[in-house]
């Protein structure tokens, strides 16, 4: 119930963000995008990921958008094409994932299929650690954590190699060399 | 937003609180919900905070460039060396088993170096992403 009504308010800001011209409301738009999803994740009962939006999505994000707006106007030109075909691909890959939502089992099903697999015996908690999600990411598929970890170094490895050339070059040219 | 007197006081009332909250989903991560990659978040978004209200050049005193940018890599190398010292002591790579004679202390082990990992590295890369966004319109300094 809570849930729809969270959905509800999220699908009324993607309509408004559509239609915003001014970047700064767009921002702020997409920090409230970014809370209402916290908040569904809250009301589903996954508070770590929801931590993560809210930190993340609505924060830092936030914050990373403004500082880019510093950087360039803060109103959206005019588009010189009517975004039809985008709109269609938009559209219809999204009415497809609702379509292919609609087979998945309920929410919180014991009997669905990915609850039979390897989910019982990470229940059976041989880690004994008592948050099952901590046992299973940090243990059970550590490999994968592994690997999500280095995704992270290289978003920040990469950020560095793309932002730092031109200071680099700056102060080469200060020294003389 | 340098001066404004009412930003700074709440700032540095809320600002410890944060890190601690941080802290606290590091650590209480195995009884609660969180874990390193939440933490490194709130963590990261803390400094941020202290960073926009008091002047980046302010958060770079206190994590200095050099600091951060050995975060990124120092993170990830404790976690593959998480998975070394599992084959050192004669298991298979991330198993956690081998790392104490009694093999749920030893997963309890693995997990917290892990968990300490990746809260370095996502804290890093947030920090570092932030410096770099902040800095970019700025003239060498």
């Amino acid at each position: 119930m809570i849930i729809d009504v969270l959905l509800i308010l999220m699908a009324i800001s993607v309509l408004i963000l559509m239609r915003l011209r001014n970047l700064f409301a767009a921002v702020v738009l997409l920090g409230i995008y970014s809370f209402l999803m916290a908040t569904v994740l809250v009301a589903l009962d996954a508070v770590d990921v929801a931590m993560t939006e809210a930190a993340v999505g609505a924060g830092v994000s936030t914050v990373l958008l403004l500082g880019a707006l510093l950087l360039c106007k803060s109103s959206e030109a005019k588009p010189v094409h009517k975004p039809w075909l985008p709109l269609t691909v938009a559209v219809s890959t999204g009415v497809l994932l609702v379509y292919g939502a609609w087979g998945l089992p309920d929410f919180s099903d014991p009997q669905a299929p990915i609850h039979q697999h390897v989910a019982p015996r990470y229940l059976q908690n041989e880690v004994d650690v008592p948050n099952v999600v901590t046992a299973v990411l940090a243990s059970f598929r550590g490999f994968d954590t592994l690997g999500e970890t280095t995704v992270v170094f290289t978003a920040g490895a990469g950020i560095i190699a793309l932002l730092r050339r031109r200071q680099r070059v700056d102060k080469d040219r200060k020294n003389g060399a | 937003m340098k001066y404004d007197l009412v930003l700074r006081v709440v700032a540095k009332l809320l600002i410890p609180f944060i890190l601690l909250f941080a802290l606290y989903v590091q650590f209480h991560g195995d009884f609660g919900p969180g874990g390193g990659f939440q933490a490194g978040t709130i963590f990261g978004a803390g400094i941020i905070f202290y960073g926009l209200i008091f002047g980046v050049d302010t958060a770079r005193s206190v994590l200095p460039d050099w600091v951060v940018e050995s975060m990124l890599a120092a993170g990830v190398l404790l976690f593959a060396g998480v998975g070394i010292a599992g084959l050192l002591l004669g298991g298979n790579y991330l198993d956690y088993f081998v790392l104490d004679k009694n093999a749920v202390i030893g997963q309890h082990r693995g997990i917290f170096w892990v968990e300490a990992g990746v809260f370095i590295t996502v804290a890093g890369v947030m920090l570092k992403i932030f410096y770099m966004f902040a800095l970019r319109g700025r003239p060498e300094d």
